[in-house]
């Protein structure tokens, strides 16, 4: 047992510490949500982490890995949350490739890895549909097999950043009439290919993130199916476990806790910081032994993974938690602000207007950040579905 | 002990219900929070013609002789069709403190327009560094012959950009946070040296930024006594809590019903999702927050005209009670709702926003909670 590092490691975060500081693009600080940026802004970052061999640090080093150990990972996450970076993509690089890399044949690999590091593939996410949502496997988007080719028919809803993607990975019907989880296939569709209709959903904040995709008779290249007809429901789920382990965030929420921290500092309550109020001073130290908590458990999860243990269903617990002290602090920012927390900031097309934002920068996206923040327990799994899967696999209940 | 509505005010809750029920469904709501201005004028005007803006006056003063339980009901339906048009703003804040600190002469000049529906008012109180701290103010009022100067700023000033006149709490006394030394004032929003900076809020409302420069105002515009505001403030902003409350009970049970209905509709897993035990407690719980939150806004409704310590006993206990429930319900409905809940397209999400901010508005769990304790 051994929780602090050694010299190395501490040379290694040194290393990446100044890494950060001179190759971070400079019209990328400041903005802290994707909502701000433009979609050149988004790969910014990411083409630099390609260019200097570092995009993907979790994949084997065959496929361009970086051969970190686990600490090392860890001290990277924790030094780009630190310098508040901007959050990669992870549709590629920690949804797709590893499943293109795990189970995809070396044609797919040597045509589609390539595309996901270098970014010049924008890839979105394929999974829910309008009647399947918890109920994953439920899914009816239709491919039927003509000759060497799947045509699709369906739709797909949810899809992060389809308005910008060029290829999704889908998750199809092969066989209608095998049990639900075993007519499904994994399938990747070129967004340009007729019949593809990306249609946006504006959700509460007023943000344009996620949207509906249609598909209307799309013809895919037989060679587009990933492993074996009807078994897509096995890679799916090794993806949806990836997602969970990923999805925690543990250092992104430090860092908003230290933000948090300095509203309540600016923040007057008669006359005095908000942040020595002993009230407020509490619900900020109830979040953060959360975290605490949640940061240990995810390096023992991760130790587990690297003795070669896949993300298993603890990692449910690591998205429950982890959601909930995202969901947490973006309440709490917004209790801190006050009065402005009634502040809409204009966003999309809106945003570019030199509309009138009253009130101190901090407090401008209080609001809207927490009810964007009220989606981190509905997706990837919902909240509920998590504790199923505890419940059920690790309980045995 | 008699928990039913007479007969006039069930007639008023029906008319409330039906004229809403016709004209504020939630694609008009839409359009007018989407339009320039973000309010319809035509619809003030109905409210006036319907007697709403006049329900809750003394009939001494050309009301219809209603009160704290007309506002209450009228406040509830306004919830149930998240109406923006700036009701609390103008006949509880503007009008209550007319009635309460106005001289004759001010009631006069100012009430008649109020219940006509000709001029909508705007509370100007809360400032940057105040918080919740009605007497935190820095925007001051200097005596200058037989009237005042003012010069200050005013934050987050809800309906202002609707707004023809001004009521401005200001400092004509004592230090930052005195209680003695708060004066009210009567501003036309035109008037020299007014300027405001307007801009849209979370909950599909205007709001406006107001900053005083040398605005000279005569004697007649001081509301109630000078240097002694702020009990009348604290009152009247209880008169606003009990408002708020109605309105949130409005957007909790529309919630609740449009969760419920939701779970008994959507599929998944071969089942209605309300088969699932875990949702089906959720809900119940919503349903007793929401409950409780009907009780509250009851009691506080009825204790509004006792001594101080009662009414802000049950003024801050209320806020507490609909700010924990609202948030518990908004989100729980939001989460029971999946996806759906988080689009803008649905009407469940705007209900969300609006009980946030009915938080937000008069001071937090937080700040209510402190004062309650403080009270007791």
């Amino acid at each position: 047992m051994d929780m602090s590092f050694s010299p190395e490691e501490l040379a290694f975060r040194d290393e990446v510490r100044t890494f950060i500081a001179e190759n971070y693009p400079a019209e990328l600080r400041g903005i802290k949500t994707r909502a701000e940026m433009t979609k050149e802004q988004i790969l910014l970052w990411h083409r630099v982490l390609y260019r200097k061999g570092w995009i993907v640090p979790h994949w084997p080093v065959e496929y361009g890995g970086t051969g970190w150990s686990i600490t090392q990972r860890y001290i990277w996450n924790e030094e780009c949350a630190r310098a508040e970076t901007t959050a990669l993509l992870p549709f590629g690089l920690s949804m797709v490739g590893p499943v293109i890399y795990t189970f995809g044949n070396e044609e797919q690999k040597k045509r589609f890895l390539p595309g996901i590091l270098s970014a010049d593939d924008w890839w979105c996410q394929g999974y829910s549909e309008p009647g399947s949502g918890s109920d994953l496997a439920s899914l009816r988007t239709r491919a039927v097999r003509e000759g060497d080719h799947y045509v699709v028919n369906g739709s797909k809803t949810w899809t992060t950043l389809a308005q910008h993607a060029d290829w999704i990975f889908c998750l199809v019907r092969t066989d209608p009439n095998a049990k639900q989880q075993e007519g499904i296939s994994f399938l990747l569709i070129d967004m340009k290919t007729p019949g593809i209709t990306v249609r946006p959903i504006i959700t509460i904040e007023g943000g344009h993130e996620v949207n509906e995709v249609f598909l209307e008779d799309v013809r895919v290249p037989a060679e587009n199916l990933i492993g074996e007809e009807n078994k897509g429901w096995t890679y799916a789920k090794f993806l949806l476990g990836n997602e969970r382990s990923g999805i925690a965030g543990v250092a992104r929420s430090k860092k908003a806790i230290e933000r948090l921290r300095a509203i309540a500092g600016a923040e007057l309550v008669d006359g005095r910081p908000l942040i020595t109020d002993g009230e407020f001073q509490r619900k900020i130290s109830e979040v953060e032994i959360e975290l605490t908590a949640l940061e240990v458990t995810e390096l023992r999860t991760l130790a587990a993974e690297s003795k070669g243990r896949g993300p298993g269903p603890e990692a449910s617990i690591l998205k429950i938690r982890g959601t909930e002290i995202q969901q947490r602090i973006t309440e709490l920012v917004l209790e801190a602000v006050g009065n402005y927390g009634h502040v809409n900031t204009p966003l999309g097309e809106a945003a570019n207007s030199n509309e009138f934002v009253p009130g101190p920068e901090y407090s401008n996206m209080a609001a809207q950040n927490f009810f964007n923040m009220r989606k981190a327990s509905i997706y990837g799994g919902s909240n509920e579905i998590q504790h199923n899967i505890i419940a059920k696999m690790v309980l045995g209940l | 002990m008699d928990f039913s509505f007479s007969e006039e005010q069930t007639l008023l809750r029906n008319m409330v219900q039906s004229f809403l029920s016709d004209k504020y469904d939630f694609e008009t709501r839409r359009k007018i929070v989407k339009s320039a201005d973000g309010w319809n004028p035509a619809n003030w005007s109905q409210f006036a013609e319907l007697g709403l803006l006049a329900a809750p006056f003394p009939e001494a003063l050309g009301g219809l002789g209603g009160g704290a339980i007309e506002t209450m009901l009228i406040m509830e339906q306004f919830g149930r069709h998240l109406v923006v048009e700036p009701f609390v703003e103008t006949v509880v804040l503007a009008g209550g403190l007319l009635r309460e600190a106005g001289s004759p002469a001010q009631q006069e000049a100012h009430i008649p327009g109020i219940i006509a529906g000709e001029t909508v008012w705007a509370f100007a109180y809360a400032e940057p560094q105040g918080r919740y701290n009605l007497a935190d103010l820095v925007t001051t009022a200097k005596k200058d012959g037989e009237g005042y100067v003012l010069n200050g700023y005013k934050a987050v000033v809800l309906g202002a950009p609707w707004a023809g006149k001004l009521i401005v709490s200001a400092r004509t006394s004592g230090g930052q946070r005195d209680k003695d030394g708060v004066s009210l004032f009567i501003v036309d929003k035109s008037a020299a040296g007014v300027s405001t900076r307007d801009y849209p809020t979370t909950d599909g409302r205007r709001a406006s930024e107001v900053t005083f420069e040398n605005v000279k105002v005569g004697a007649d515009a001081l509301l109630g006594e000078e240097g002694k505001a702020l009990p009348v403030i604290e009152k009247i902003t209880d008169e606003a809590i009990a408002a708020l409350a109605a309105e949130a009970t409005g957007c909790m049970d529309e919630l609740n019903k449009a969760t419920v209905e939701y779970c008994k509709t959507r599929k998944q897993f071969g089942q209605p999702i309300g088969k699932f035990q875990v949702l089906q407690h959720r809900m119940v719980d919503m349903f007793m927050a929401y409950e409780q939150s009907v009780s509250m806004s009851y009691m506080v409704s009825l204790k509004l005209g006792e001594s101080d310590s009662e009414r802000v006993k049950a003024a801050a206990g209320t806020k507490v009670q609909i700010g924990k429930a609202g948030r518990f319900v908004g989100q729980q409905a939001v989460q029971l709702h999946g996806g759906m809940g988080m689009t803008d397209e649905l009407n469940v999400g705007h209900y969300f926003k609006r009980l946030t901010m009915i938080d937000t508005q008069f001071g937090n769990v937080d700040h209510q909670l402190k004062r309650y304790s403080e009270a007791a």
